[in-house]
This record gives structure tokens, sequence and C-alpha cells, in this order.
């Protein structure tokens, strides 16, 4: 990279502004129904404990959302910035959903800041929760029409290209729902809110590993276990949808994922390994069938394999890791909800809930929080670069859509810096504010507990 | 009207309302800022707070709505002010981001740190400056396109008088309309000692407001001939402008005349933006792109259009809700409710 291309600056500049958002935008999707979740058990079974956890989690959500913001008008900026050319037609074909998304948007920051400074504001406690509403479906509202476009860029229709260059027949709801979009919406969804499960339920298992044994945190475990439980074995299923889409759809993205480069029938699903650049596979295991029963659900169907793609059209080949490391976590997480409902259900029939629980599960439940946004992370790498050569697949691809400026190398560097400090900062308060103010002290000040 | 005037009509609204807003909350900040250096922080720091703390998230959407509101409405402009607001724009970007994210961090995690004080008070004012750089470019002159690859003349940008004129005007309004509405604030939660402070620098920004104001009429007839005597055409505008700023300045200088004072400082600057804009038509950007020529596709634009009107059904009681809660309720003003 010896030369200036404003291509490749333009790229590393997205995939580490995105990288750094969907940390915060996942959080910020999750944590809003933990905190509905909470407030709505404390109103019901008047327990105050309920009550603090959702204070507290909501005390802390502000620190994620406020940097979720920021980097989230940055992408939104950045991609005009950056990507131009491919605004243009962006503009004309799926500025529905992006426009959709801005309200949600608003909806959010609305009810956020009134949910945030009115505890204490009104008589009944359920006007309070109702305030929430608004801010889940405001949050899981802009998660859906954001990965909407995202589904666009993925599987574009709605609209034709005419022999002059300009977009015709332009259907905004047919771009909005496309084929792509369901799978990729539920997965999004249903993952945001597996990654708050674990986030929130390894600070209580923090507490406890060190010995605080106060019932507060043995309630928080439990609702965001058991709710973590749910939500990862429905990503397992999601996952599947979204492998047999994949086979319909972009073919190219599963091969390529899978190393399966010969179409064949009874495909065998590789896992883990290295590949030369030959093409041979080492130290895999092949699971036989699997990859068709992804693909189609039988294990005799067909499956596409990389060959049928242009070698200049092909997605590199690293991606499999990704994959590989998205789909591992998964089935951790989902191993690590079982245990604990078992342990918890064991535990509760011998002794009545006197023994902690054992410190090998919580000590997996606190890895659990930080490998739960690295599948997110690996997730993404996978879907984006999956796609690659295109920006938009069958249209456009990403070289053509770069901006052409020549400060791009510079603006890297910038906003690198900003969000090593900002990821630093917000760290370091969020450890602060939950260290200093341990929730056995706020239970005592509150009265009656 | 036609759905292109209706479409940067809307776009203009939420513009509009985000300069409003956003000088408050930057000016609110900067004054938070400046009170730490001067010793005033007991006096002034809890009526900003009050009102800061509900909505420094709202703020920020009326930006977002414009970005992609014009991208939606106007696809071009991508294609233009993409390329050549890459520098400015990522510098607003990161100011917004330092200032947005330190601004939380110091009300909610590490309170009364100097340093983040000083980091959301000073972006505060340079951000004004950098986003203002659109309107300036906008007039034409500064972008180039050769053989397909647009371009901005930073040079030409640095030394125009036009230029400086617009930050300048973009900086004094936001600490204009800031004490105003501050002065209002405190006048409406009867703190006099913060009414007493807040109200001298609502006064002193004033002079400054309306020399900047002049200077940026004077600079756009040197730069761009043909919008100044359409601003002369559409003279009403900005004669209302005036009066609204003499009734505003007179009801903050008048001791208990405080009451409509804000709702003038807003009309004051909705005639000067809306004049403005409407003598800135067709173009959005001279030469290169009208409102006429650019506009997107009929689908999109039906399809925009009833999507905001539906937008508006849910966002406007919300919005409505809000100030109900923390700006028209006088026990909430005044401090009366326990915090957190």
């Amino acid at each position: 990279m010896n030369h200036y291309d404003p291509v490749i600056y333009s790229r590393m500049l997205t995939a580490i502004t995105l990288a750094f958002h969907i940390i915060f935008a996942t959080i910020g999707v999750g944590i809003p129904m933990f905190i509905a979740l909470a407030e709505w058990m404390g109103i019901k079974r008047k327990d105050p404990h309920y009550l603090l956890m959702a204070r507290r989690w909501a005390r802390g959500y502000t620190i994620t959302v406020a940097v979720g913001v920021v980097t989230g008008t940055a992408i939104g900026l950045q991609l005009s910035l950056l990507w131009p050319s491919f605004m243009q037609v962006a503009g004309q074909s799926i500025a529905l959903p992006l426009f959709m998304e801005t309200f949600a948007f608003f909806i959010e920051a609305i009810f956020l800041g009134i949910y945030l400074y009115t505890w204490n504001r009104f008589k009944n406690p359920m006007q309070h929760f109702l305030l929430l509403i608004p801010v889940v479906i405001g949050s899981s509202g802009s998660a859906f029409f954001i990965t909407c476009v995202n589904a666009f860029m993925n599987t574009p229709r709605g609209f034709n290209i005419a022999e002059n260059g300009k977009l015709t027949d332009i259907q905004p709801l047919v771009a909005m729902f496309t084929a792509s979009m369901p799978t990729k919406v539920a997965h999004v969804l249903v993952t945001a809110y597996v990654t708050a499960a674990f986030i929130l339920g390894a600070m209580s298992a923090m507490a406890l590993l060190k010995g605080r044994n106060h019932v507060y945190y043995k309630k928080a475990l439990k609702v965001t276990m058991v709710a973590g439980l749910i939500f990862s074995l429905a990503t397992i299923l999601i996952g599947d949808l979204s492998g047999k889409y994949l086979a319909a759809y972009q073919p190219e993205k599963l091969a390529a994922g899978e190393w399966h480069f010969e179409t064949e029938r009874q495909a065998p699903l590789i896992v883990g390994g290295v590949i030369d650049r030959e093409h041979n596979i080492r130290y895999a295991l092949r699971i036989p069938f699997a990859l068709s029963i992804l693909a189609h659900g039988l294990p005799n169907s067909e499956v596409i394999g990389l060959n049928e793609t242009p070698k200049e059209l092909q997605p590199p080949l690293w991606i499999h890791y990704m994959f590989d490391l998205m789909v591992s976590i998964g089935m951790l997480l989902f191993v690590i909800g079982v245990w604990f409902v078992i342990a918890v259900r064991k535990r509760k029939r011998a002794s009545g809930d006197v023994k902690p629980l054992n410190k090998y599960l919580l000590s997996l439940i606190i890895v659990g929080a930080p490998l739960s946004v690295l599948s997110i992370e690996a997730g993404w790498i996978y879907t984006e670069v999956g796609r690659q050569p295109w920006i938009l697949v069958g249209f456009m691809k990403t070289a053509e859509g770069a901006t052409k400026s020549g400060q791009v190398d510079i603006m890297l560097w910038l906003f690198v810096a900003l969000y090593f400090v900002l990821g630093l900062s917000s760290a370091l308060i969020l450890r602060r504010m939950f260290k200093n103010n341990p929730a056995e002290e706020e239970l005592k000040s509150l009265k009656g507990v | 009207m036609s759905y292109e005037i209706l479409g940067i009509t809307v776009l203009w609204i939420f513009l509009y309302g985000y300069l409003i807003v956003a000088s408050v909350d930057f000016g609110a900040g900067f004054y938070s800022f400046f009170s730490v250096l001067t010793g005033k922080r007991h006096k002034i720091h809890p009526i900003i707070e009050r009102y800061l703390t509900p909505v420094w998230e709202v703020t920020n959407v009326f930006l977002v709505f414009f970005f992609v509101g014009i991208i939606g409405f106007f696809p071009e402009t991508a294609y233009y002010y993409g390329t050549s607001l890459l520098v400015p724009g990522s510098i607003a970007i990161i100011l917004l981001a330092v200032r947005g994210v330190y601004y939380v961090f110091s009300q909610y995690g590490n309170r009364n740190n100097k340093f983040y004080m000083f980091l959301y008070g000073v972006s505060g004012l340079l951000i004004p400056a950098s986003l203002s750089t659109v309107l300036t470019l906008s007039e034409g002159g500064y972008i180039t396109e050769t053989n397909g690859v647009v371009s901005l003349d930073y040079h030409k940008l640095f030394t125009s008088g036009y230029s400086w004129s617009v930050v300048v005007l973009a900086i004094v309004s936001v600490l204009y309309i800031s004490a105003m509405f501050l002065s209002y604030y405190a006048g409406k939660a009867q703190d006099e000692g913060a009414l007493h402070i807040l109200r001298r620098y609502a006064l002193f920004w004033a002079i400054p407001t309306i020399l900047s104001s002049l200077w940026v009429f004077f600079a756009i007839r040197q730069h761009n001939l043909e919008h100044f005597n359409k601003m002369v055409d559409n003279a009403w505008f900005f004669i209302a402008s005036f009066i609204c700023y003499a009734i505003a300045v007179y009801l903050v200088w008048k001791p208990g005349k405080l009451r409509f004072s804000f709702l003038f400082v807003m009309l004051q600057y909705f005639f000067a933006f809306f004049g403005y804009g409407k003598s800135h038509l067709p173009y959005l950007l001279v030469p290169y792109l009208t409102v006429h020529d650019h506009f997107t596709n009929h689908a999109m634009a039906l399809a925009l259009i009833i999507v905001f009107l539906l937008g508006l059904v849910v966002l406007v009681p919300s919005l409505y809700l809000l100030l109900r809660l923390f700006l028209f309720d006088a026990q909430y003003v005044r401090g009366k409710y326990s915090k957190k």
C-alpha cells in the first residue's frame, strides 16, 4: 500500500466505525428490553430488588447510549462522505427505511430522556413503566429499519437500471422488504438480546464470584440467564434459516464461508481448519451431509459451489474463520444457558437456594459477555466481507461507490484516535459507576429492605 | 405546492429546529464551563443542568433527520456535498462525538470533572463553525467539478470574507440564542441569582448578533450578487426578523418582562432563516444543484412524504410531552422534584 487509494482507506474507515458502533448499538437495542423486564417484574411482584435492577441498568445504559448515538451519527454522515456515488443510488431507492429510522431514533431519544428523569414523578409506577415501551420500540425499530438498508445492499430489488445508468421503476416498499430482510432483522434483534443478557448477567456473576452473596445478584442472574437461554435458542433457529436464505440467494457467500468449491449433493460441512493457496484444507473436521442440511434441510440436496462464481467476483476465503467463530460462540452461549437452568433447578431441590452457584459456571457466564460481543463482530464481518467485491450485489462494485477525495487517510487516523479515546473512557466510567456504588449499598439506602 | 418545494421546506424546518435547540445546547455547555472558570458555577449551573439533561439526545436527532432527509429527497446532494465535505464533515462528527459523550460522562459518570467540562464546553463553540461550512459552500464558488472529480478549494474557503462572516455569525448566534433562552428559563424558575448573570450575557451578545448579521449581508453581496438581489426582493423577511430582535432584546432588558422573550428570539431567527432559504432557491448548490432538477423520483417522494406525515403524528405529541414535563412544568423548572 505505497500509493494512496481512497477505496482501501474508505473501506477501512467504514469498517472501523461500524465495528466500534455495533458494540454500543447492540447493547443499545438489547438493554432496554431487560430494563423493561426488570421494572415489570418489580411492579408485578412488588419487589424493590427488580426496581433497583431497572434503575441501575438504566444508569449504565445512558453511558452506552451516548457513545452509540454519536458513533451512529458518525456512520450516518460517513455513508455520504465516503460513499457518495453509492448514496446517490441509495437515496433514490432505499431512502424510505433510512428516513423511518430517524423517526424511531427520535421516539427512543425523547422517551429515554423522559424515563430517566421521572422516577419520582408519577404516583402510579405503571405510568413510569409505560414510558419504556416507546424506548424499546424505538431502539428495536431503528435496528429493524437500518438492517432493511443492509439487506437491500445484499439483495437489491425494487428498481431497474436503464442503459444510461439512471434508475427507473423505483418501488420503495419492494426495496425495503427484500429476500434477505426477514432473516437478517430477526438475527440482528435476537443476538442483541442475547448479548445484553450476557453483559448484564456477567455483572451479577462477577459479584457472586467475589462472594457478595446478596439475593439481588441471584435474582438478576436468573432473569438475565433464563432470557439469555430463550434468545440463544432463537438465535440458533434463525441462524439455520439464514443459512437456507444464503443457499437460495447468495450461494457465493455461503460457499466461500464453508470452503465449498464444487457444486455437489450430500455436501459436508467443514468446521475449523486452515486453507492454503491451492485450496488444500488441513486440520478441519468434516461433518457429512451437514452443509446440505444447513442449506436446504435435506441431506441429499445440491449445494452450489464457489467455482460457479467467476474468480474476480468471489469473496475472500478467510470469512470461513468468522463464520466458525460466530457459530461456535453462539453454541457455547446456549450451553451456558442450559447449564445455568439445570444448576439452579438442582440447587433448589437439594438445599433451597443456600449453596452458591458453581464457580466454573459463574466464570463461564463472565467470559460469555465479551464472547457474545466478539460473535456479533464476527457475524457482521462474515456478512459484510462475504458480499465483496459488491457494495450493491449485482449492481455496483465497492470501488465504484467510494469517494475520490484525497484526505481519507488522515481522517482514518483521526477517527481511530477518537474511538480509542471514547472506548477507553466509557469503559473506565462504567467501571467506576458500578464499582463505587454496589447494589448492596444502594439497597440499604432504600427504605424497608 | 410542488413535492420538491414541500420537501425542501420540511428539511428547512428541521434545520431551523436544529439551529434553535442546538444553539441552546451548545451555548449552555459553554456557559456551564465558563461559570466554572469565573467561579459562578453554583449560581447558574443548576439551571443549565435541569434543562439540558432530559434533552441532550433529542438535539442530535434533528441533525440526523436533516442529513438523512436531504439524501432522500435530493440524492444528488450526496455526490457533490459528500465528496467535498469529507474533511469539514469529519471534523464536525468528531467534535459532536466528543461533546455528546463527555457531556454524558460528566453528568452521570465522573461528576464535575473540569477537563470533561472543558471538552464539551469548547467543542460546542467549534461545532457551529464547522457545520456552517455547508451553508457557505452552498453559495457556490468553492466547489469545482473537473473530469468527474468534485473537489473543495480550501484556499478560497479560508481566504474569503463570506466564509468568515458565516462562522462569526454562527458562533455569536449560539451564545446569543442560548443566553436568551437561559434567561427566560431562569426567570421561569424564579432564580434571581442566575437570571442576573444570564441576562447580562444575553444583552452583551445582542449587539454582536446584529452586527454579524449585517456583515453576512454585505459579504453575500460581494460573493453572490444574484442571491443578494433576491434577498432584497424578499426584504420583508429580514425587516420582520429585525423587529422581533428588537422586541426580544427589549423584553430581556426591561425587568419582569421575560415571558415571551424567547418566543421573539425564535421568530427573529425564523424570519431570517426562511428569508435566506427562500432567496437561495432554487439552488441547493450554486450552480450544480437545484431543487427542481435534482429531486428524487416520484415514487420515493410520495413514500417519504407519507412516512413524514405519519411520523409527525407520533413525533409532535411526544415532543409536546417532553416540553410539558421539563419546560412548562413550573415544579420541575424550579427544581422541586428529587433527583433521579
